[in-house]
């Protein structure tokens, strides 16, 4: 088990005084090289739920174990790619993916490099000395993605990281992202709302509730890889969708009269 | 669920941008100096006016009687224009030396914010022409009250603006700063501060405006030098022109500071939307 999610709960004080239980009793384990989606509703607790596995929230109660070592304070051997794709507007494509080395002090020559090989994997050659303004959303995503993975972390977290793309650009990061996954086999945690993108990429799709957020079921998606956009079209990938989307009318997430 | 931009949606931003580029291209090509204009049909409208009517020039010189002033006297209009920029300058100086550390102060310590913060926004209430003759009787009729002036009226714009440039950090920034292990001066001068500069010279340029009226006021209170103890002397000769020199002057010596700020601005800030909108990119 590479990462333990140990009856991690969450609870925040509200605004207006009474406490928001974000998470109850989650518990999840995740093995290396696995590929796990977390799908739920909005405000089911699934990006709190990274938060704090990142190390950047703790939990209220629980704890993870990430390598057997519990975390405490943020856990730095990951890469975290946001929704928003939090680029530096004051920095080039090149010197965005590079901020991973300058904090980390990492030898300079050799990553700048790297970046420029990860940059060139994604398709954005030619692009190094431009500033995230001069990118469309698609392009600005890619080079938070290569910015996460400049390090090499063992880890990769990923809050809804193609949310806010249009749904050809979004295919196309989806499979970039299963090609460069099939090649390097880093552990992912990857959550969306997006039940055909999380049964795409993943080995284990998690379903979680919303208020308070817990895991509903866990479903192993057991489709051949490496996974092509046509497995879309298949039975087998219809009846997961079917059965992820019976759990959420289960829990009444999906009403259709 | 929040529902992804469709495809026309990025079409329609794509054709947006592709007409900002032409647009762009054509003023490239040639700019019309609409200002410029401006400012050569009023100045000979304003010439033409004092011929035609014959004013006094106790009341309105020409354009031209203002230019014969200004030449013949460029000496000592020189000299006291320098006085004026040096009060200007240092206490600009003096007054970003003192503002940026309090406004780091205040993004650090909520105490210290609450404590200090509303004290300084309160103080902006007096009026700080009125505390000027004060000033004078404390600190004398040399340099150091026309600093003290410039600085009161030029260190609130720096500090509001740049606390609120050093707290817009967002979460997200926050968070992935620290997952990369980076320690508070790494957030600091790698996030942070790059991320308020903006913000730090919106308030910047600002007081280039207010540092030169800070410092022609100090010396309407008191002064043996400077632009405005010039306007104070020519008031008493009635010479009108000489007033006017020492307006051009003046306004000279603010559009000049103002555009000294604007070049370190673009020079430091390239990436930043309030210098990418009068600037033609290639991309």
């Amino acid at each position: 088990m590479f990462i333990s999610i140990e009856s991690v709960s969450k609870r925040y004080a509200s605004s207006h005084g009474g406490a928001i239980q974000a998470l109850e009793t989650v518990g999840i384990g995740i093995d290396k090289s696995e590929f796990v989606s977390i799908v739920g509703p909005s405000g089911c607790g699934k990006s709190t739920l990274l938060m704090i596995v990142s190390g950047l929230t703790p939990p209220s109660t629980g704890a993870v174990r990430i390598d057997g070592a519990q975390v405490t304070g943020p856990y730095t051997d990951l890469g975290i790619v946001f929704q928003q794709d939090a680029l530096l507007d004051w920095r080039t494509v090149l010197e965005n993916v590079m901020i991973q080395a300058d904090i980390r002090r990492l030898p300079r020559a050799p990553m700048e490099k790297r970046a420029r090989e990860l940059l060139a994997l994604v398709g954005l050659q030619g692009f190094e000395k431009m500033y995230p303004h001069e990118l469309s959303g698609g392009m600005r995503q890619r080079v938070s993605i290569c910015r996460a993975l400049l390090h090499d972390p063992l880890l990769l977290l990923m809050d809804e990281p193609f949310g806010a793309l249009d749904a050809l650009t979004r295919d196309q990061l989806n499979i970039d992202l299963l090609r460069f996954w099939q090649e390097t086999r880093k552990t992912v945690l990857f959550v969306t709302h997006s039940v055909p993108e999380a049964i795409f990429l993943s080995d284990r799709v998690i379903i979680m509730s919303a208020r308070p957020g817990k895991v509903e079921d866990i479903v192993t998606i057991d489709l051949p890889r490496p996974r092509s956009l046509a497995i879309r079209q298949t039975p087998a990938f219809a009846a997961y969708s079917d059965r992820i989307s019976r759990v959420f009318e289960a829990i009444g997430v999906l009403r259709e009269n | 669920m929040t529902a992804p931009p469709t495809i026309a949606e990025d079409e329609a931003a794509t054709a947006e941008l592709a007409s900002i580029d032409t647009g762009a291209a054509a003023a490239r090509r040639f700019r019309i100096p609409y200002a410029a204009l401006t400012a050569v049909a009023f100045i000979a409208i304003w010439q033409l006016a004092t011929n035609l009517l014959h004013t006094p020039s106790f009341l309105l010189p020409s354009p031209y009687a203002i230019l014969k002033d200004l030449i013949a006297n460029r000496d000592i209009l020189v000299r006291q224009t320098g006085v004026t920029a040096f009060e200007v300058g240092l206490g600009y100086l003096l007054s970003i030396a003192i503002g940026m550390p309090l406004a780091i102060l205040f993004t650090y310590s909520r105490t210290f914010e609450r404590s200090i913060y509303p004290l300084i926004v309160g103080s902006q209430t007096i009026p700080k022409v009125a505390v000027a003759p004060l000033l004078l009787s404390w600190f004398g009729f040399g340099l150091l009250p026309k600093i003290v002036i410039v600085i009161l009226v030029t260190f609130f714009p720096i500090i509001i603006n740049a606390v609120v440039g050093l707290k817009s950090l967002s979460p997200n920034m926050l968070n992935l700063a620290r997952s990369m292990g980076a320690n508070m001066f790494q957030v600091f001068w790698r996030f942070r501060l790059p991320n308020a500069l903006p913000s730090i010279f919106a308030g910047l340029k600002v007081a280039t405006v207010l540092a030169v009226i800070g410092a022609v006021v100090a010396e309407f209170v008191g002064a043996d030098g400077g632009l405005g103890y010039v306007i104070m002397m020519a008031t008493a000769d009635l010479n009108v022109a000489r007033q006017f020199s020492a307006i051009v002057l003046l306004s000279v010596l603010g559009i000049l500071f103002f555009w000294v700020i604007g070049y370190i601005e673009r020079l430091l800030l390239p990436w930043h939307i309030s210098v990418r909108a009068d600037e033609h990119h290639d991309a």
